[in-house]
C-alpha cells in the first residue's frame, strides 16, 4: 500500500510540474514520467495488457509524436504571447468550476462501496482478450471502424495536397 | 520472496549484464574487423595480438577525452539523453529466455530473468523508449543538426514501429501467446509432424517484414539516417564528446545484441537445436548447449547487421517513408490476412 | 547534335519488372558480392613491418656520398642549392686545414649542409646538377616527426656512414 502512495505521490507531483514548467518541452517531458507512473499503477492492479499498452502507445507513440511536434515549434518564453487579464480570470473560472465538479464528484463516490476485483487475473491478456471479444464484441468493434474512419480520413487529408 | 531466488536472479542479472556489455564492446571491434575484411583490408591489428584488445584502447579514449557540454545546450537533458539511451537499450535483455532450466543439485534456475506474460510488448516497449534518448539529446544538444537528427529518428521509430508490430502479430495467431519462454519452447528441435518447428519456416514473410524494422528500430545502415553523416554533420550525437558519446553508440550495440536475440528467439527457435533430445545427452548438458546455440544465433544476426551496412547505401528519406508507409505494413497487414487463411485450413 | 564519334550510347530506361521492383534479389546479390570479398586476401602491406618494393629510380631521401677511400665528395660548389627549385637546400662552405686530407676530397667542403624536408620535393636535380656525383636521392620515405625543426637534416643525418666501421 505505501508503494501505491508513494508512486501516485509521484504521479501528482509530475503532473503539477508538467503544469508549471517555463519550458514546453520539459512539460511534455514531465507528462511522459506522468505516464510512466500510471503504467506502474497499472501494473500495481495486475492489468499487465493494460500497463503495458499505455507504456507502448502512450510513452512510446503519442508523446513522441508530442516531443516532436514541440521540438520543431521552438517555443521559449520571447515567442510566447502576452496574455491579457481578461483572459487570465476566464481561465481562473474555468479552472475554478472544474475543480468544484471534481471535488464534488470525488465526494459522492467517497460514499458509495469501494469496489472489490473479483477476479484478479482480469488484467491478463488471455482473460483480457476473452470478455473483449465475448462479452464486450460490439462496442470494441465499432470502436474499430472509428479508428478505420479515423484513418481513411487521415489518407484522405494527405492525398489531397498532391 | 525467499533469498536464494533473489541472489540467483542477480547473479543472472549481472551476468546478462555483463555480456551484453561484453558484446557490445567487441561488437565495435567486429563492426571495423567485418568492414575491412569485406572491403580486403586488415582492420584494427595493433592493440595485442590481431588487435583484440582495440575495445579497451577505445574505451580508455572515451573516458580520457575532454568532456565538452555546449554552453547553450539545456544542462540537465544533454546528460539525461546518453543515459537514457543506454539504460532502455539494457533493460530490453530481462526477458529473453536464454536457456532452458538448469538443474544443480536440487536447485532448478532457470536462465531467463522474469518470464512476464507479455514479454514481446515489453520489448516493444523498452523499444518505443529507446527513441527519447535520442530525442531528448538531439534537442538539448541546441544545435540544428542534432534536432534534426532527433526528428528523424522520431519519425522513423514511429513509423516502423507499426509494421513491425503488424508482423508480430501475424506470428503471435500461430504461437497464441505473449511469452517469450513458450514461443522458444513451441520451436522445440528442428523438424516435427512433417515440417520445420522454427517460426522462420512458418512465417518467412512476416521474419522479412521484421528483420527490415529491426534495422531501423536500432538506426543501423541502411537505415541510418539519424546519423547520416553526408547531410547532419554527425547527427543527433553532433556535440557529443567523450564518454557521453562513447554512450551513445555502445546503446546502438547493444540495441543491436537484444534485436538479434529477439530474433532468434522469436523467429529461430531461440535455445533449440536440431536433434536437441535425440543425441542421449544430460539435461544440463542440452541446456548448456542450448544457450551456445542461442549465442551462436544471436552472433550470425550481428554479422548480418554488419554485412548489410557495408553492402548497402544509406536510403534517402523519402523512400526510406514509403517503404515504411507504403511497403511494409500493407505487407503486414496481408501477412496477417494470409495467416489467417492458412491458420484456419490446416488448423 | 550529330555525335562525332560513335561512342555514344542510349540507354532506354526500361520499367522495372516485379523483382527489380522487390529489391530483394538486388540486396541478396549484393550480399553475395560482398562475401566473396570476407574471404579474399587483404591487399593490406602493413608498412613498418613490411616494405613496398621501391622501383629503381625511387627518389627517397638524400645521402652525401663518400669516395672509395671514405672522403666526403661534396664540395659546396652550391650547385644544387641553386638548382632546387624548393630552395630546400642551405650550405655553409669551410677550407679543409692541413691533416683533414683522410675527411674531405677537396680542399673546399661542406662545413654546414642541410636540407628542409618539409620544401623539399624529391625532384632530384640535385642530384642532376651534382658535378661531384656527391648527391643522391637513393634512401628512405622521410620518417614522420613532431616538429618543423627536426625535418631539418644537417650532415648528420645525410652524410653516409664511414666506410670500415
Amino acid at each position: 500500500m505505501s508503494l501505491f502512495y508513494f508512486v501516485a505521490f509521484l504521479s501528482v507531483f509530475f503532473s503539477l510540474l508538467v503544469i508549471f514548467s517555463k519550458n514546453p518541452v520539459h512539460s511534455v517531458l514531465y507528462l511522459i514520467l506522468t505516464f510512466f507512473t500510471f503504467t506502474i499503477h497499472y501494473f500495481l492492479l495486475n492489468a499487465q495488457f493494460l500497463g503495458i499498452v499505455n507504456f507502448i502507445v502512450y510513452m512510446g507513440a503519442i508523446l513522441v509524436l508530442f516531443l516532436y511536434t514541440l521540438m520543431l515549434m521552438n517555443l521559449n518564453t520571447e515567442t510566447e504571447p502576452v496574455k491579457s487579464n481578461l483572459l487570465k480570470i476566464i481561465g481562473v473560472i474555468g479552472g475554478g468550476c472544474l475543480l468544484v465538479t471534481l471535488i464534488a464528484s470525488l465526494k459522492i463516490s467517497g460514499n458509495t462501496e469501494p469496489v472489490i476485483l473479483r477476479d484478479p487475473n482480469l488484467g491478463l491478456v488471455k482473460n483480457l482478450g476473452k470478455v473483449l471479444f465475448h462479452q464486450f464484441l460490439l462496442p470494441f468493434e465499432v470502436s474499430s471502424i472509428l479508428l478505420l474512419s479515423a484513418m481513411v480520413g487521415a489518407v484522405l487529408l494527405a492525398k489531397k495536397e498532391s | 520472496m525467499e533469498l536464494a531466488l533473489v541472489l540467483e536472479k542477480f547473479i543472472l542479472v549481472a551476468i546478462i549484464f555483463g555480456i551484453s556489455l561484453v558484446t557490445a564492446m567487441y561488437s565495435t571491434y567486429a563492426e571495423r574487423k567485418v568492414a575491412a575484411f569485406l572491403q580486403d583490408r586488415v582492420g584494427p591489428n595493433r592493440a595485442g595480438p590481431f588487435g583484440i584488445f582495440q575495445p579497451m584502447a577505445d574505451g580508455a579514449k572515451m573516458f580520457m577525452k575532454e568532456e565538452i557540454i555546449p554552453t547553450q545546450s539545456s544542462g540537465l537533458l544533454f546528460i539525461v539523453g546518453p543515459s537514457l539511451a543506454i539504460l532502455t537499450a539494457c533493460i530490453g535483455s530481462a526477458v529473453i529466455p536464454w536457456g532452458q532450466k538448469l538443474t544443480i543439485g536440487s536447485r532448478v534456475i532457470d536462465l531467463q530473468v522474469t518470464d512476464i506474460n507479455v514479454g514481446i510488448l515489453y520489448i516493444f516497449g523498452v523499444v518505443s523508449l529507446g527513441v527519447y534518448g535520442i530525442m531528448i539529446g538531439g534537442w538539448a544538444s541546441n544545435n540544428k543538426y542534432s534536432l534534426l537528427g532527433a526528428i528523424r529518428a522520431a519519425s522513423q521509430n514511429i513509423s516502423y514501429e507499426i509494421a513491425m508490430g503488424l508482423s508480430i502479430i501475424a506470428l503471435l495467431m500461430l504461437t497464441g501467446t505473449l511469452s517469450l519462454r513458450q514461443i522458444a519452447e513451441q520451436q522445440h528441435g528442428f523438424w516435427s509432424n512433417g515440417w520445420f518447428t522454427w517460426n522462420v519456416f512458418r512465417q518467412p514473410l512476416g521474419f522479412i517484414i521484421f528483420i527490415i524494422c529491426a534495422f531501423a528500430e536500432t538506426n543501423r545502415s541502411p537505415f541510418d539516417l539519424p546519423e547520416c553523416e553526408t547531410e547532419l554533420v554527425g547527427g543527433y550525437h553532433t556535440e557529443y564528446s567523450s564518454m557521453k558519446l562513447g554512450f551513445y553508440l555502445f546503446a546502438e550495440y547493444i540495441n543491436m545484441f537484444i534485436s538479434s536475440a529477439v530474433m532468434a528467439t522469436l523467429y529461430f527457435g531461440g535455445f533449440n537445436f536440431p536433434f536437441m533430445h535425440h543425441l542421449g545427452l544430460s539435461e544440463n548438458l542440452v541446456t548448456i548447449l542450448g544457450v551456445v546455440a542461442l549465442f551462436i544465433k544471436i552472433i550470425f544476426f550481428i554479422f548480418f547487421f554488419m554485412w548489410v551496412r557495408w553492402t548497402i547505401p544509406r536510403f534517402r528519406y523519402d523512400q526510406l517513408m514509403d517503404l515504411g508507409w507504403k511497403v511494409l505494413i500493407p505487407l503486414a497487414i496481408a501477412n496477417i490476412v494470409l495467416t489467417g487463411v492458412f491458420a484456419t485450413i490446416f488448423k | 547534335m550529330e555525335s562525332l564519334t560513335n561512342k555514344k550510347k542510349v540507354l532506354e530506361a526500361k520499367p522495372l519488372n516485379f523483382w527489380e521492383r522487390a529489391y530483394l534479389p538486388a540486396i541478396a546479390q549484393g550480399l553475395s558480392i560482398t562475401i566473396k570479398h570476407f574471404f579474399k586476401k587483404p591487399v593490406t602491406i602493413r608498412y613498418p613491418e613490411e616494405k613496398r618494393e621501391f622501383s629503381e629510380n625511387y627518389r627517397g631521401l638524400h645521402s652525401l656520398k663518400r669516395d672509395e677511400e671514405g672522403r666526403e665528395r661534396c664540395t659546396a660548389c652550391g650547385l644544387c642549392a641553386l638548382s632546387c627549385p624548393a630552395e630546400a637546400i642551405t650550405m655553409i662552405a669551410g677550407e679543409r686545414q692541413p691533416g683533414e686530407e683522410k675527411l674531405y676530397r677537396e680542399e673546399k667542403y661542406a662545413a654546414v649542409y642541410e636540407i628542409n624536408m618539409l620544401r623539399c620535393i624529391f625532384c632530384g636535380l640535385c642530384e642532376e646538377a651534382c658535378p661531384k656525383e656527391a648527391i643522391y636521392l637513393d634512401g628512405d620515405i622521410v620518417p614522420s616527426d613532431f616538429l618543423r625543426k627536426d625535418f631539418i637534416y644537417g650532415k648528420d643525418k645525410l652524410v653516409e656512414a664511414p666506410l670500415n666501421q
